[in-house]
C-alpha cells in the first residue's frame, strides 16, 4: 500500500525575470517501508522533491498524499502539526540547536506537545540510546562529532515516531567509516519498518536503498528496485 | 522542558545582546522613573510648604470704595475708615461645609496708636494663631502673650532704637518689649504686635476685628468653594483668596512634569527603538534557527511565543534594574534640587508601573520581528534543504 502519492506535481520558482522549472508533472508512489534513495546531479529537483514532500515547500500544481492526508489543503498550522506528527527531518548539516545538549535537541519536537516533562526526558533518553548515545547526552552540539551531531539529529527525527523519515544528504559530511555507521543506523530502523526516503550524491549510498529514483530536470528518469527491475516512469 | 526552557538557553547563550538590550532599556526605566520621582518628591515639597504657607483667605470688612493701596503704596489724601468685623460672627466659619479644611483662623484687629509723638500701626493679633500662619516670621525675644506686650517690628524698632525689655508709652499706656521681630520685607516690619484683647482695648475696638487670615489644609482642598462657603457665612465681609504665589509655584512644577513626561517619552521611544532594531537583528541571525523550530513542526505561534517570551524576561529585568537605578539617582540628586528639602518616597505604584511599562514597551517594540519570525516559510528559512 502506497503511503505517500505524488500526482503531477509541478514545482517553480520565479527567479528575477526566469520561471525556473524545480519539479515538472512529477508522480511518484512510495510503498509504505520502503527505504528510498533520491539521486540526480544538482539542479535536477532532489531538494525540492524533499521540501514538497516535508511539507514545507507548496508545489505549483498537482498533489501530495500521505498517509491518506492532502498535505497542501492544510492550513498553516494543521501543516505545522502534520510535520510534527508525521515527518522526521534529517538535514543535511544536521543543524542542532547549538546552545541545547544532545538530550535537549532531541526532545526539541516534543516541547510543543502536551506530554508531561519526564515523558519527554524519558522518550528522548530511549532515542538517544537507541542510536548509539547514552553516554553524550549532556553534550553541546559542539562538542560531539560530525558522527554523533548526525546520531543526535536522527534521533530528533524519530523522537515523535513518525511515519516517514526525510533524510537530506545526511552523510554529505561524514567519512566514509563514519558514513556506513550512519547509513547502518538507518538501516537498521528501515529493518524495524520505518519509511524512509533519502537525498543523496553518494553512489555508495546505493546498496543501501530499496529503491532508488534518478531525478533529471524535474522529472523521474529513473526508478530502480533491488530487485533489479527498472521502472521508466513509476506510479 | 518546556519553551521558557529554550528562551532561558537562548538568552543565556546570547549574553552580549542580552545585555545590551536590558542595558538600553535600563536607562529609558531609569529616566522615567528619577524624572517621576524627582518630579513627585518636589510637588510633595510644595504641597508642604503650600498647606504650611499660612494665610491663604483673606477676610475683611466689605467695603464700596476701590482700593487706592497697591503694594504698600497708598495715595496722598485719600484717608479710608474701614469699617470692622464682629469677632463674634467668626464663629460662623465652624458651620461651613469645608470646616474640615480649616488648620488655623488668625483674627487681628488693626490702628494707628500714638507712641513718642508718632503714629504707628498697632495690630492685635490671636498670638499663637498669628505665628501658624506666619511661619516665616523670625524672633528675637518671644512672642507676645497676655497683658500689655508687644512685639516690635523691624522698621519701628529701626525708627526709636528700642531694645528688648523696654517699656514703651502706646497712646499713654506703658507696654513692655518682649520680642523684636526679625526684618521680614512686609508691611509687618512697621508694625506694633499686641495680644488682640489688649489691641482691642487700646485702640477703643472691643469685640471688633479688622482683618481675618485663614489657613486651609490645601492637600485636594477647594479654595475656591471655600472662599465662596465663608462669603455665605459673612455676608458683611470681602473673602479672598490668596493663592498667587503658591499657584505660580504649582503651575512651574506643572510645567516641570510635562517637561519630564516629554524627555521620558522621548527616552522610551528611544529605547523602544533600541528594542525593535535588535530584535530584528536577532531574528535575522536565528532565521536558520527558527527554521528549524518550524520544520520540526512548530506553529507560528509558537515561533511567537519564543521571541516576546524573550521580550518580556529581558525587559522585566530592564525594568526591575531600571527601577533600582531610578530610585539610586533621584535619592542622589535630590540634595541636589529644590534647597535639598525635598524627600524621595517609596511609591509603589510606580515601582509597579514601571515594571508594567518596561514589559509593555518591550513587548511592542517586538511584535513585529516576533510576527516576521513567526511568519518565515521554514523553506525559506532552511535553505540547506
Amino acid at each position: 500500500m502506497s503511503l505517500i502519492t505524488l500526482d503531477n506535481v509541478t514545482k517553480h520558482y520565479v527567479n528575477g525575470a526566469d520561471c525556473v522549472i524545480a519539479l515538472q508533472d512529477l508522480s511518484l508512489a512510495v510503498e509504505e517501508g520502503s527505504f528510498l534513495g533520491v539521486m540526480g546531479p544538482s539542479g535536477s529537483g532532489k531538494s525540492t522533491l524533499l521540501s514538497v514532500l516535508g511539507g514545507l515547500t507548496s508545489p505549483s500544481a498537482g498533489s501530495v498524499n500521505i498517509d491518506g492526508i492532502d498535505v497542501y489543503r492544510l492550513n498553516i498550522e494543521k501543516l505545522a502539526d502534520f510535520r510534527r506528527e508525521y515527518l522526521g527531518f534529517i538535514f543535511q548539516s544536521h543543524n542542532l540547536i547549538p546552545y541545547l545538549n544532545a538530550l535537549e535537541n532531541v526532545m526539541l519536537p516534543l516541547v510543543v506537545s502536551r506530554l508531561s516533562t519526564e515523558e519527554k526526558q524519558r522518550r528522548a533518553t530511549e532515542m538517544l540510546k537507541r542510536v548509539g548515545l547514552p553516554d553524550r547526552m549532556l553534550h553541546l552540539p559542539q562538542q560531539l562529532s560530525g558522527g554523533e551531531q548526525e546520531r543526535v539529529a536522527i534521533a530528533r527525527a524519530l523522537v515523535n515516531n513518525p511515519p516517514l523519515l526525510l533524510a537530506d544528504e545526511p552523510t554529505g559530511s561524514l567519512d566514509t567509516a563514519t558514513s556506513d555507521q550512519v547509513m547502518g543506523l538507518l538501516k537498521e530502523l528501515h529493518g524495524d519498518g520505518q519509511t524512509i526516503i533519502m537525498v543523496t550524491h553518494n553512489r555508495e549510498n546505493l546498496k543501501w536503498f530499496d529503491r532508488t529514483v534518478s531525478l533529471r530536470d524535474g522529472r523521474v528518469d529513473r526508478d530502480v528496485r533491488s530487485s533489479c527491475d527498472v521502472l521508466p516512469q513509476a506510479i | 522542558m518546556r519553551l521558557e526552557h529554550i528562551v532561558l538557553h537562548n538568552l543565556r547563550r546570547r549574553k552580549g545582546r542580552a545585555i545590551f538590550l536590558v542595558i538600553g532599556l535600563l536607562i529609558g526605566v531609569a529616566t522615567v522613573v528619577t524624572l517621576l520621582s524627582l518630579t513627585d518628591a518636589m510637588a510633595q515639597r510644595a504641597q508642604h510648604e503650600l498647606e504650611n504657607f499660612g494665610a491663604n483667605i483673606i477676610i475683611a470688612p466689605r467695603t464700596d470704595q476701590l482700593s487706592l493701596n497697591y503694594g504698600g503704596v497708598q495715595l496722598g489724601g485719600v484717608n479710608l475708615i474701614a469699617s470692622e468685623i464682629e469677632q463674634s460672627s467668626l464663629q460662623k466659619i465652624d458651620t461651613i461645609r469645608n470646616r474640615r479644611n480649616v488648620a488655623t483662623i488668625a483674627p487681628k484687629v488693626l490702628g494707628a496708636v500714638e507712641v513718642a509723638g508718632q503714629r504707628v500701626m498697632m495690630m492685635g493679633v490671636d498670638p499663637v494663631a498669628e505665628l501658624k500662619v506666619k511661619r516665616w516670621w523670625s524672633i528675637a525675644g518671644r512672642q507676645v502673650e497676655q497683658g500689655r506686650e508687644l512685639l516690635v517690628g523691624d522698621a519701628v524698632v529701626q525708627e526709636f532704637g528700642i531694645q528688648m525689655g523696654d517699656q514703651l508709652k502706646v497712646n499713654g499706656e506703658d507696654f513692655t518689649v518682649v520680642g523684636l521681630l526679625d526684618r521680614t520685607g512686609s508691611q509687618d516690619d512697621q508694625l506694633l504686635i499686641a495680644p488682640l484683647g489688649v489691641a482691642q482695648e487700646t485702640l477703643g475696638k472691643e469685640g471688633q476685628v479688622s482683618m481675618v487670615e485663614v489657613a486651609a489644609l490645601c492637600h485636594d482642598c477647594p479654595v475656591d468653594d471655600m472662599v465662596m462657603q465663608l462669603q455665605e457665612v459673612l455676608p458683611e465681609t470681602d473673602v479672598q483668596a490668596v493663592q498667587q504665589v503658591v499657584k505660580t509655584r504649582m503651575h512651574a512644577l506643572g510645567q516641570f512634569r510635562l517637561f519630564a513626561w516629554g524627555v521620558a517619552v522621548t527616552v522610551v521611544v528611544i529605547g523602544a527603538l533600541l528594542v525593535f532594531v535588535t530584535m530584528m537583528g536577532a531574528i535575522s541571525e536565528r532565521t536558520r534557527e527558527i527554521g528549524i523550530f518550524r520544520a520540526i513542526g512548530y506553529r507560528r505561534r509558537h515561533v511567537l511565543h519564543l521571541v516576546l517570551m524573550e521580550a518580556a524576561v529581558v525587559s522585566a529585568v530592564a525594568g526591575v534594574l531600571g527601577y533600582l537605578a531610578g530610585v539610586l539617582a533621584t535619592i542622589t540628586t535630590l540634595p541636589l534640587l529644590d534647597g535639598g528639602q525635598a524627600v524621595w518616597q517609596w511609591n509603589p505604584s510606580l515601582a509597579v508601573a514601571s515594571l508594567f511599562a518596561a514589559i509593555v514597551v518591550g513587548l511592542l517594540a517586538s511584535l513585529q520581528p516576533a510576527l516576521r519570525a513567526s511568519r518565515l516559510e521554514p523553506s525559506d528559512a532552511l535553505r540547506a534543504l
